[in-house]
């Protein structure tokens, strides 16, 4: 039976007990994908960080001159007590405190990931504005290249939530639903944990 | 047997909610103090990048044992293990990453 059920590659595991656990199967596996997505985002960062000299600026804006303290804290905490209602949600799901209690965090989530959004296309809009365009420099090529990456992210994350809330409404939380739902949540953890890295490397360094 | 039942669970509840409040007051502090640091600018550019990076190193910390769960424990041992490897290779190509572009930067001054 176990040697039939247990995926190849996997049977020399001598704890079967997860193997046999679909939602903790896929859970493993969505961890490998958010590991290869980290790497992604670090050499994203890699190449923000080379693109810092004055060089390439190409004698257009840097960092001083278009990041602004007041719109990356306010993004941050958008982003940050988003990461905490999903928390609440996760919590609500996990001891049955019924499906309103999951879908008033994750609609709470919800709202909040989208303020993250309006507050970001603000932003980019501000600099295009400015002339700020990602073809302006190797500065800004590298900016657009990383901190939009994360906004799509968090785009993905706010339809994936969308999904969750029509599957909840249409099935309520069955146990495909609760496992979809508890990868969305490691996936939405692991978006606040890269913006911590924007805010830290690109906003705060940028600006001290 | 049923109330114990229940109480148990309402206590492991208490204590998962507590780890959630947790984490979100150390992300919330570790987020103010760097952003307080570059607004009131009280240090000298170099300390601040220095708090800058050690804090956000502290807060991504703080994000994987409260939020994405991953501490020491056994049961989370091969989730820590991916992390440290891909950590690594990180390490690895973002410092060959910067020291041979730097290198070349300062080769061309």
């Amino acid at each position: 039976m176990s040697v039939t059920t247990s995926p190849p590659g996997m049977s020399l595991v001598a704890d079967h007990a997860h193997e046999h656990d679909p939602a903790a199967n896929a859970l493993s596996g969505f961890w490998l994908f958010m590991m290869s997505d980290l790497i992604i985002f670090g050499l994203m960062f890699g190449t923000y960080i080379t693109m810092l000299t004055p060089m390439s600026f190409a004698g257009g804006p840097g960092p001083k001159d278009l990041f602004e303290l007041p719109g990356a804290a306010m993004e941050t905490a958008a982003l940050l007590t988003s990461t905490f209602t999903f928390g609440l949600a996760s919590l609500a799901m996990k001891y049955d405190l019924g499906v309103r209690r999951v879908v008033f965090w994750m609609m709470v989530t919800l709202a909040l990931g989208l303020v993250f959004l309006g507050l970001e296309i603000h932003e980019f809009a501000h600099m295009v504005a400015a002339g700020a365009v990602p073809q302006r420099s190797g500065f800004l090529s590298a900016f657009f290249g990383l901190v939009p990456l994360h906004g799509l992210h968090v785009t993905a994350g706010s339809i994936w939530l969308v999904m969750m809330l029509i599957q909840i409404g249409r099935t309520g939380l069955t146990e495909t639903t609760k496992s979809r739902i508890a990868r969305l949540a490691l996936f939405w953890h692991f978006l606040d944990l890269i913006w911590v890295g924007i805010f830290s490397v690109v906003y705060l360094g940028g600006i001290a | 047997m049923s109330t114990l039942k229940r109480q148990s669970r309402a206590e492991a509840y208490r204590h998962d909610l507590r780890g959630y409040q947790m984490g979100f007051a150390l992300a919330a502090i570790l987020t103010i103090v760097p952003f307080a640091l570059v607004a009131t600018g009280a240090l000298p550019a170099m300390a601040v990048l220095w708090a800058i990076g050690v804090l956000g190193l502290m807060q991504i910390v703080v994000h994987v044992r409260f939020f994405l769960h991953v501490d020491l424990s056994r049961e989370k041992r091969e989730e820590l293990y991916l992390m440290a490897f891909s950590g690594s290779l990180l390490v690895v190509m973002i410092a060959g990453m910067l020291w041979i572009l730097f290198n070349m930067y300062a080769r061309m001054m």
